[in-house]
């Protein structure tokens, strides 16, 4: 989960980390206050999960309450790579004499976290990486012993710190740690981490992922669940404990296991090539046990999105017996009921596959198509989306 | 041989008491695997029901060792108990550790990983958030279902779950000699190339089937291992093609993995290296016939 750079913040406060005070709005009327309680030159800055902010003109400096009134009034609603901007952040202004980046993230390929961190910070560090990789040093940490003194002071040398600021940015590089720690983050990045004029360090800006496996033992995290800017079909299957994601096709999938779900994505996108170009309307796990009421609720979240013109469910029986599957679905259009009018096409295999298939002949409901294989249901599905479109 | 599992393993169950343990033991003992007990302190003394008989449930993984000879662990223990449940196989020193529990925060594998590098990796950990192992006829450790292939000459080293389910199915009649199901977490225990290099070895195993799917560069890795390490035929297969951007990769994790994590990126690689991979599951298993035949 991608946190805002306002939530960010408040985690690097929590654990002693230095920034500047700052307070989030939604209405001019609360930045104009906003500039009036921080009584100094004020930064607006627009709140959305996305990079670029400042280039598209989402961040502004505002010298008077006034100004701050106006710079927010430009901001709010402004469409930044396609996320509008509902949220503000106004923030005491710092003069800055030096930008750096620090990062603590997961290192997949070594399997541990990695440090990164530059003098020369402020720009994205992509392009930094690219156009001058010595510039950036990375750091393999070792997650049983972490980032103690040693360890920070081996990063801030390996980034090439100024002396002058060096203690400081190992008193942030460990504190930063405490955060990527103790919150369970996946990345926790400082960018920009600057000097003042006056030499004092800093974050500027602050970047949080955490990990949603890690939820059961923060219970506090619930409080950064983005409802708002969540797709509403998103919204209500994880109320339901569906994983679901939406996309922009027409064709609703339903499968157990990530892998194969993943795997129906692409086999329907290239059966609908030959489809009028159809495309799969989602992602939807319904995981090894596949219930009645799980099948009806993740049918119902499919068959409510108004973009989708078939469904596939495409199920492998391995632990779950196709039996149960298909009285799920059998279940689930009873459920269902009359204001059910979208073609299904199902592919059942695996464990009972034989009575699987018995119960959906029987039941011989006339939106149910029984289909062999899974490339001939991609197919299937693929033309009736396209039929109906 | 096999690899990794064979008719030699004697396996215990931590967590073996809870619902999905006793389910999946249940399975485990009906598909012919030795079960030699299960772990639960608070449990300790006692001794969990099934029908091929009574286990012993012991109060550490040690104990359970020491009793019964014990060389691989299957773990279904919850994801707040795991990290220290995987830390006790590590210090036991047991041989094989498979970790089947989904949902282990990120920071308790990084941990008990770096144990398990720290310790000399005496114990070969499989997972987490995998299907297991099943070497068929010889040995079963986790909850891949038996009933869906038979012994046979291909080797299979899989992300996820169903789609090696799926791809056993699909070559029920020609059999297998490992399934491997390595898990889909960002961090994991054994890898492809672990899993290639041991078939590679085994001289059971005539042909591999390698299933990746969106995300890090585990598949590319592997690919640039079996361009200088494998002779073996390799068939492979890509999910994600069309799969949106995966929500757990960070702005700055894309620049550790630099283009990788695509499965355009993914089959790339393989194909550079002389694998054929499959569009569809079912054009990877043709593959593999054609590989098979001759």
């Amino acid at each position: 989960m991608d946190l805002y750079e306002y939530q960010a913040k408040e985690l690097f406060a929590t654990h002693g980390v230095p920034g500047t005070p700052g307070i989030v709005v939604t209405d001019v009327d609360a930045a104009e206050a906003a500039a009036v309680t921080l009584g100094t030159a004020v930064v607006v800055k627009a709140q959305v999960k996305v990079g670029g902010r400042g280039k598209a003109g989402g961040v502004k400096l505002a010298k008077t309450p006034a100004e701050a009134r106006e710079k927010a009034a430009g901001i709010l609603g402004l469409d930044i790579k396609g996320h509008i901007t509902k949220t503000i952040l106004v923030t005491t202004a710092s003069d800055i004499a030096e930008e750096y980046y620090v990062s603590y993230l997961l290192d997949r390929s070594n399997r541990t976290f990695l440090a990164m961190a530059s003098k020369d910070g402020g720009m994205e560090i992509e392009q930094l990486a690219v156009e001058r990789p010595e510039a950036l040093a990375k750091i393999s940490i070792d997650a049983v012993t972490g980032v103690d003194l040693a360890k920070a002071t081996e990063i801030a040398i390996a980034g090439r710190f100024p002396e002058d600021v060096r203690e400081q940015v190992i008193n942030v590089l460990i504190q930063l740690w405490e955060v990527f720690v103790a919150e369970d983050a996946t990345l926790v990045e400082v960018n920009p981490l600057v000097k003042t004029p006056d030499g004092i360090v800093l974050a500027l800006d602050g970047k949080v992922s955490l990990d949603e496996n890690a939820e059961f033992r923060h219970p506090d995290h619930e409080r950064f669940a983005d409802t708002a800017a969540q797709n509403p079909l998103e919204a209500r299957a994880k109320e339901k404990g569906l994983n679901y994601v939406k996309l922009d096709g027409q064709v609703g999938i339903i499968g157990n296991g990530a892998g194969l779900v993943m795997s129906t994505l692409d086999v329907v996108a290239y059966a609908g090539e030959a489809h009028n170009g159809v495309k799969p309307a989602n992602f939807l796990d319904i995981g090894g046990g596949a219930s009645a009421e799980v099948m009806a609720n993740g049918l119902d979240i499919i068959l409510s999105d108004p973009d989708v013109k078939s469904v596939f469910v495409n199920v492998f029986g391995g632990i779950t017996s196709c039996d149960a599957v298909a009285n799920g679905i059998v279940q689930a259009l009873k459920i269902l009921g009359d204001k059910e009018n979208k073609p299904l096409v199902v592919r059942l295999d695996g464990n009972n596959v034989a009575e699987g298939r018995r119960i959906l002949l029987e039941a011989a409901h006339p939106l149910v198509t029984l289909v062999e294989t899974m490339d001939e249901a991609a197919d299937k599905a693929a033309e009736l989306a396209a039929a109906a479109a | 041989m096999a690899i990794f599992l064979d008719q030699n393993s004697r396996i215990i169950v931590q967590g073996m008491t809870g619902g999905e343990g006793m389910k999946h033991t249940a399975r485990m003992l009906a598909s012919g695997a030795t079960i030699v007990g299960g772990v639960n302190a608070r449990k300790a003394g006692t001794s969990a029901h099934f029908d091929s008989g009574d286990q012993p449930v012991f109060g550490s993984v040690k104990e359970a060792i020491d009793k019964t000879g014990a060389n691989v662990t299957v773990l279904f223990v919850p994801p707040p108990f795991a990290k220290d449940a995987v830390l006790e196989a590590i210090d036991s020193g047991i041989a094989l550790a498979v970790v089947i529990t989904e949902g282990i925060p990120v920071h308790d594998s990084a941990y008990f990983w770096a144990k398990a590098v720290a310790t000399g990796n005496k114990t070969r950990i499989i997972g987490p958030n995998c299907p297991g192992i099943i070497s068929p006829g010889k040995s079963n450790a986790g909850i891949i279902p038996a009933n869906i292939t038979k012994a046979g000459r291909i080797g299979l080293v899989s992300k996820s779950g169903t789609l090696t389910y799926q791809m056993m199915h699909e070559l029920r009649d020609l059999g297998f000699s490992t399934a491997i199901g390595i898990g889909g977490d960002p961090i994991i225990g054994t890898t492809h190339i672990d899993a290639l290099e041991a078939f590679q070895n085994d001289d059971e195993t005539d042909a591999i089937v390698m299933i990746g799917e969106i995300g890090g560069d585990a598949e590319e890795r592997a690919a640039a291992y079996i361009g200088t390490n494998v002779t073996k035929p390799v068939i492979g297969y890509v999910a994600g093609f069309t799969a949106p951007e995966g929500k757990t990769m960070g702005h700055a994790g894309a620049i550790v993995s630099g283009s990788a994590g695509t499965a355009a990126a993914k089959q790339e690689a393989l194909e550079a290296v002389g694998v054929k991979v499959g569009k569809t599951p079912s054009e990877a298993a043709r593959l593999m016939r054609e590989v098979i035949a001759g």
